[in-house]
C-alpha cells in the first residue's frame, strides 16, 4: 500500500512527473465543517492542459445518496491495495478524520447518520456547475465521459438513453466510450451515436464479421489545447457480449486487446501527440495492468469498476485516475506538458455534494425537461423502508436482499439470484420507496425475471463461474462486477483458491440442509444474458412485493461466509 | 406449477457443458508437440500468440499467430477432443510468417502455437482462453 507521501516521493522517483492531489485541501475543510462551494471548487490552475472526467453517471440526473462498499476485496497482486481498502483503513490510508464529509462521500460505515447530516450528492445540475467552474479557470479544458452514461433510470428507459444524451449534450463532453450503452441494442447505439457533436471512442470495438475496427467508433481523437497535441484513446468495457446479452449488439466483438492499443499509442505519437490519454471503461485493476503492459501511455481515465479515489494510483510512468460513479463525483487533472512529455500533474476528486453546490439553473432546467412527461409515474410513492437499502460491496447489499426476497415470494421460488452490478443509489432509513427509486436500482432492457429448475451441480458451477470472473488473480480475466446475489441460498467462498474450489458449504437455507449436487432446485432470477428469457421485469415483481409489505425491513445476512480476504 | 420450457431457456444455459477446471497441456498435446520438432528442443521467444483472454463464443475464437522466419507453425487446443487445430506452412516467398484463424474451444483450456524455423530449432507460446457462462458487469 502506497500512503500520500510515499506516493509522491515514488512519482517524483520514477521519473521526472511531479505530482500534487487537492485531495488534502477539502478532506480538512470538510473536517472544519464549513464546506462552500469554493472550498470544494478551489483549485490552482496548474501547466498548460486541464482534464475534467465523469464517468459511470448510470442515468442520475437528480442527487441521490450512494454508500461505498464495505467490502471490496483485491486478490493477487492487487490484494490489500487501493481500490480494495475500505472504511477506516481507508480513512487512515488518506487522513480523512471520521465523521468528515470526506468520510461520508468515500467510505461505508455510520453511512444513515452521515447522510442524514451532508445530505445527497451529486445531480447532473451540480455537476454542470462544477464543469463550468473549470472551464472559467481553463476555457479550453477536455471533458471526457468514460461511460455508463445511457443506462440506469426509468427515465433513460423510457427514452431509450434520450434523456442523458439530451443532458450531456448540454454539458459538452469532447468524448466519451461506452458499456451499458450497448444493450439499448445496435440500431440505437448506432442512432444516438450518429448525432452526438463529439467523439464516440473504442479501439477495441471491432466489427465481428471481419475483426476489423467499427465504422461508427473511432479508436482515438486528437484535439489541440494549450498550445499541446493530446490523443485520447478510447477503451470500452471489453466483456460486453459475456457480461450483458450479446444478442442485443451482434454486429460487434470487444475484447481488451491491448497490441492493439499499443499500436494506437505508437500512431498517435508519430502523428505528433505530446500527451496520450485513455479513457477506459476497463476496471481499475485491468486499467492498472493495461498501464503496466502498454508503454507510452501519460493517463488513464479509469470507469466500470465505480472507485472513487482521492488521488491517482502511478504505474510506472502512467497516472491512474478512478473517479467514482452515479455523479458523486467529478475529477479535476491539471498537467504540465512540455517537449513532448508530462512533466508534472496536480489533480483533484472534486466531491459533489448537493446541498453545498449550487445547481447550474440551465442544466437544472435541461433536467426537468426530461423527467416532465414521467413526473407522475417517478414520483409515486409505492412504500418506505425502515432499513438502509444501498448495493455496493462484493456480496449481499441490503438492496439485493430485497430484490431475492421478491423474487422468492413473487416467483415461487427456493433460490433467487440478483445480479452482482455495481450500480444503483441507495436510500436512507425513514425514506419512501418511490417508483423511480425501485428503477435506479433495477432499470435494463433484458429485466425479465425467470423462475427455472437447476440441479445443486449447476448452482455450483455459476457460483464458481461469477466468483472467477470477480477473484481470478489475473485482472485481465475479471470482468469487474460482484458476486452474484442469493436468496435462500447460503454459502461459504475462500477467494483465495481457484476456480472450482472456491465455493463450499452451499446450503438450502430454508431447511438448512446442504445443497444436493443431483437434485433440482426452483430458482428465479433476473438479468439473464440469454435471448428469449421470458418473465415479467423485475421492477415490477419487486414494486408488488414492496406494496405488500408496506414498510420494509431488511436484516443482517449472514449466509455468505468469505474466507482470505 | 407450470413453466414453460422457454422460460428454462435461463441464466447460462450454455453453461451446461462447461467444465469447471481449465485444460492444461496433456498427454495427447505433449505427444503432437514432440511430433512436430522431430527431435529439437522446444524454446521461447520469436513467436507471439494473439487470443482473447475471455472468448465471447467459445464456438468462434478469433485467434493470430506470428513468427518470422518460420516454415511451419501448427496450433493445438489442449482442451479439445481432438487437440489439433492447424499447421500453416510458409514457402520462401511468403511475405510474412503470420495467419489468423477462428477455432471452437470446448471450454477454458490453453491454446498453444508451436513454429519451426528455417534452421530448424522450434519455438512455442501459449494462451489461457476462458470460456466463461459470463455475468454481470459495473
Amino acid at each position: 500500500m502506497i500512503s500520500r507521501r510515499d506516493f509522491l516521493q515514488a512519482s517524483m522517483a520514477a521519473s521526472a512527473v511531479v505530482g500534487a492531489s487537492g485531495f488534502g485541501n477539502w478532506a480538512r475543510l470538510a473536517a472544519q465543517q464549513a464546506l462552500t462551494q469554493d472550498q470544494l471548487l478551489e483549485f490552482d490552475t496548474f501547466g498548460n492542459v486541464s482534464l475534467i472526467h465523469v464517468t459511470d453517471i448510470h442515468a442520475q440526473l437528480k442527487p441521490i445518496y450512494f454508500r461505498e462498499p464495505e467490502m471490496n476485496l483485491g486478490v493477487g497482486d492487487n490484494r490489500g491495495l487501493v481500490p480494495h481498502v475500505t472504511g477506516a483503513e481507508f480513512r487512515r490510508l488518506y487522513g480523512i478524520d471520521d465523521g468528515s464529509p470526506s468520510h461520508y462521500a468515500l467510505t461505508y460505515d455510520d453511512f444513515t447518520a452521515l447522510a442524514r447530516e451532508y445530505g445527497r450528492m451529486g445531480g447532473m445540475d451540480r455537476v454542470a456547475t462544477v464543469v463550468k467552474a473549470i472551464r472559467a479557470a481553463r476555457p479550453d479544458a477536455l471533458l471526457l465521459d468514460g461511460g455508463d452514461t445511457w443506462h440506469g433510470s426509468y427515465t433513460c428507459f423510457h427514452t431509450q438513453g434520450g434523456d442523458m444524451v439530451n443532458v450531456m449534450n448540454a454539458l459538452a463532453p469532447d468524448a466519451m466510450t461506452f458499456h451499458w450503452e450497448f444493450t439499448l441494442g445496435q440500431d440505437r447505439v448506432r442512432e444516438l451515436v450518429d448525432g452526438l457533436p463529439y467523439a464516440a471512442l473504442g479501439q477495441n470495438i471491432f466489427d465481428a464479421m471481419w475483426d476489423e475496427p467499427a465504422e461508427h467508433f473511432k479508436p482515438y481523437e486528437l484535439f489541440e489545447r494549450g498550445g499541446t497535441l493530446i490523443a485520447v484513446i478510447g477503451q470500452a468495457f471489453p466483456y460486453m457480449p459475456i457480461a450483458n446479452p450479446g444478442w442485443m449488439f451482434p454486429d460487434y466483438t470487444f475484447g481488451i486487446r491491448d497490441e492493439n492499443m499499443a499500436a494506437m499509442v505508437e500512431e498517435v505519437r508519430g502523428q505528433g501527440a505530446e500527451l496520450v490519454v485513455v479513457l477506459s471503461h476497463n476496471g481499475f485493476d485491468v486499467d492498472k495492468k493495461m498501464a503496466a503492459t502498454v508503454p507510452g501511455i501519460d493517463v488513464i481515465l479509469s470507469g466500470h469498476t465505480h472507485d472513487a479515489l482521492p488521488e491517482p494510483v502511478l504505474v510506472g510512468e502512467t497516472i491512474v485516475v478512478a473517479s467514482g460513479s452515479n455523479g458523486k463525483f467529478v475529477s479535476r487533472v491539471d498537467l504540465d506538458v512540455r517537449d513532448g512529455r508530462m512533466m508534472g500533474f496536480r489533480h483533484k476528486l472534486i466531491p459533489v455534494f448537493a446541498d453545498v453546490i449550487e445547481p447550474d439553473a440551465e442544466m437544472a432546467a435541461v433536467i426537468d425537461e426530461q423527467r416532465a412527461p414521467f413526473e407522475a409515474e417517478l414520483t409515486e410513492v409505492i412504500g418506505k423502508t425502515e432499513s438502509l437499502l444501498y448495493r455496493r460491496g462484493n456480496f449481499n447489499g441490503t438492496w439485493d436482499d430485497l430484490i431475492c426476497d421478491a423474487l422468492l415470494a413473487e416467483r415461487d421460488a427456493e433460490i433467487a439470484m440478483s445480479p452482482g452490478v455495481r450500480w444503483g443509489p441507495s436510500l436512507i432509513p425513514g425514506q419512501d420507496i418511490t417508483r423511480e427509486d425501485i428503477w435506479n436500482v433495477t432499470s435494463m432492457t433484458y429485466p425479465n425475471a425467470y423462475r427455472t429448475e437447476m440441479t445443486g451441480e449447476f448452482l455450483h458451477v455459476v457460483l464458481e463461474d461469477v466468483a472467477d470472473n470477480l477473484f481470478n488473480v489475473d485482472p485481465y480475466y475479471q470482468q469487474g462486477g460482484d458476486m452474484v446475489r442469493t436468496g435462500g441460498l447460503g454459502y461459504r467462498i475462500d477467494v483465495t483458491k481457484e476456480q472450482g474450489d472456491r465455493i463450499t458449504d452451499m446450503t438450502l437455507l430454508a431447511t438448512g440442509e446442504p445443497i444436493d449436487p443431483a437434485r433440482s432446485y426452483v430458482v428465479a432470477g433476473w438479468a439473464s444474458v440469454n435471448e428469449g428469457t421470458e418473465g415479467p421485469p423485475i421492477w415490477e415483481v419487486v414494486e408488488s412485493h414492496i406494496r405488500k409489505q408496506g414498510t420494509v425491513s431488511v436484516g443482517q445476512n449472514d449466509s455468505v461466509t468469505v474466507v482470505g480476504a | 406449477m407450470i413453466f414453460s420450457r422457454r422460460e428454462t431457456l435461463a441464466l447460462g444455459l450454455g453453461a451446461a457443458a462447461l467444465g469447471v477446471l481449465p485444460f492444461r497441456v496433456n498427454a495427447a498435446t505433449e505427444d503432437a508437440i514432440a511430433e512436430f520438432a522431430g527431435g529439437a528442443d522446444v524454446g521461447e521467444g520469436g513467436i507471439t500468440l494473439i487470443a482473447p483472454e475471455i472468448a465471447e463464443n467459445g464456438n468462434t475464437v478469433p485467434i493470430e499467430v506470428d513468427a518470422p522466419g518460420a516454415t511451419e507453425v501448427m496450433v493445438l487446443a489442449a482442451g479439445n477432443p481432438l487437440p489439433g487445430v492447424a499447421t500453416f506452412k510458409f514457402g520462401p516467398l511468403a511475405g510474412s510468417q503470420h495467419a489468423s484463424t477462428r477455432i471452437r474451444l470446448a471450454g477454458t483450456q490453453d491454446v498453444i502455437a508451436v513454429a519451426k524455423m528455417a534452421d530448424g530449432s522450434v519455438v512455442q507460446t501459449s494462451a489461457l482462453v476462458k470460456v466463461t457462462i459470463g455475468g454481470c458487469g459495473g
